[in-house]
């Protein structure tokens, strides 16, 4: 009787702890950065004049089979002299809680505007570059990520 | 936390204009703040918010992380090699601690 009832338990406190173990981070449904979240901020980075789509380097899996780890890397073309160079780039995330994850701030002395991280996505989402020149322009560039499991499981 | 341990990836050695790649790794659980643990109490929020890199006690690079990285952030970055020196590598956390790190890089 007694191991009936461990038994009984058991599978209920799995399911809890698998969740509770595992390494994903918990986006509660309902809670992501919408669409606008994401213009909001490029708004107000680019103080409302807006970002040129344009044709940067951005590199992330199509299919992301694991949403808390997914590798991406970027590379924007530029001279990286003291006259001509990157100055910022963000990483922004329109499907997570918060649309900022990374902001990266380049100096000419770095000969190469390029960097590599790993970031968490919560969902099916589109992730957004977006590099400011130092005179003063905007660059932007999105990729969709398709993230079989998510944060919380899928 | 001694758990807390950066780990980085620097040539040695490099010619003069050569562009270097230089690969960090922290080992940090990146608390996102929405995250639950076992009996269901929300893990407050606790990641390594800013990364800095000096070459020769000169900034070069740096990073603003936010909870969307990783755990374990992972970070590589260009450089490009002019003269020899001595590359200063810190994270900050939240809780104010920093952990840094220091990489010679002979240049020739």
């Amino acid at each position: 009787m007694k191991l009936y009832k461990m038994k009984k338990v058991s599978r209920r406190d799995a399911i809890f702890m698998i969740g509770a173990f595992s390494t994903s981070i918990m986006f509660p449904i309902g809670s992501s950065a919408s669409t606008k979240m994401v213009s909001d901020r490029i708004k107000e980075i680019t103080n409302g004049s807006g970002a040129k789509e344009s044709d940067l380097f951005l590199d992330l899996p199509e299919i992301a089979e694991n949403g808390n780890q997914v590798k991406v890397s970027f590379e924007i073309d530029s001279p990286m002299t003291d006259k001509d160079f990157v100055k910022e780039v963000y990483i922004l995330a329109d499907g997570n809680p918060a649309p900022n994850v990374a902001k990266f701030t380049f100096t000419p002395a770095m000969g190469s505007c390029s960097a590599t991280t790993r970031i968490r996505l919560s969902k099916t989402q589109n992730v957004h570059l977006l590099a400011a020149y130092n005179n003063g322009n905007f660059a932007i560039t999105k990729s969709k990520v398709k993230v079989t499991i998510g944060g919380c499981g899928g | 936390m001694s758990s807390i341990k950066p780990r980085g990836k620097v040539p040695k050695k490099a010619s003069v204009d050569e562009i270097i790649e230089i690969k960090t790794l922290i080992r940090h659980p990146m608390h996102s703040g929405r995250m639950k643990d076992k009996n269901g109490k929300i893990i407050p929020k606790r990641i390594i918010n800013k990364f800095v890199v000096k070459f020769n006690n000169k900034e070069v690079f740096n990073m603003d992380l936010e909870p969307s990285i990783s755990t374990n952030p992972y970070i590589a970055f260009p450089f490009k090699a002019k003269e020899s020196g001595t590359f200063d590598f810190e994270w900050i956390d939240d809780n104010g601690e920093k952990y840094s790190m220091k990489r010679k890089m002979s240049v020739s």
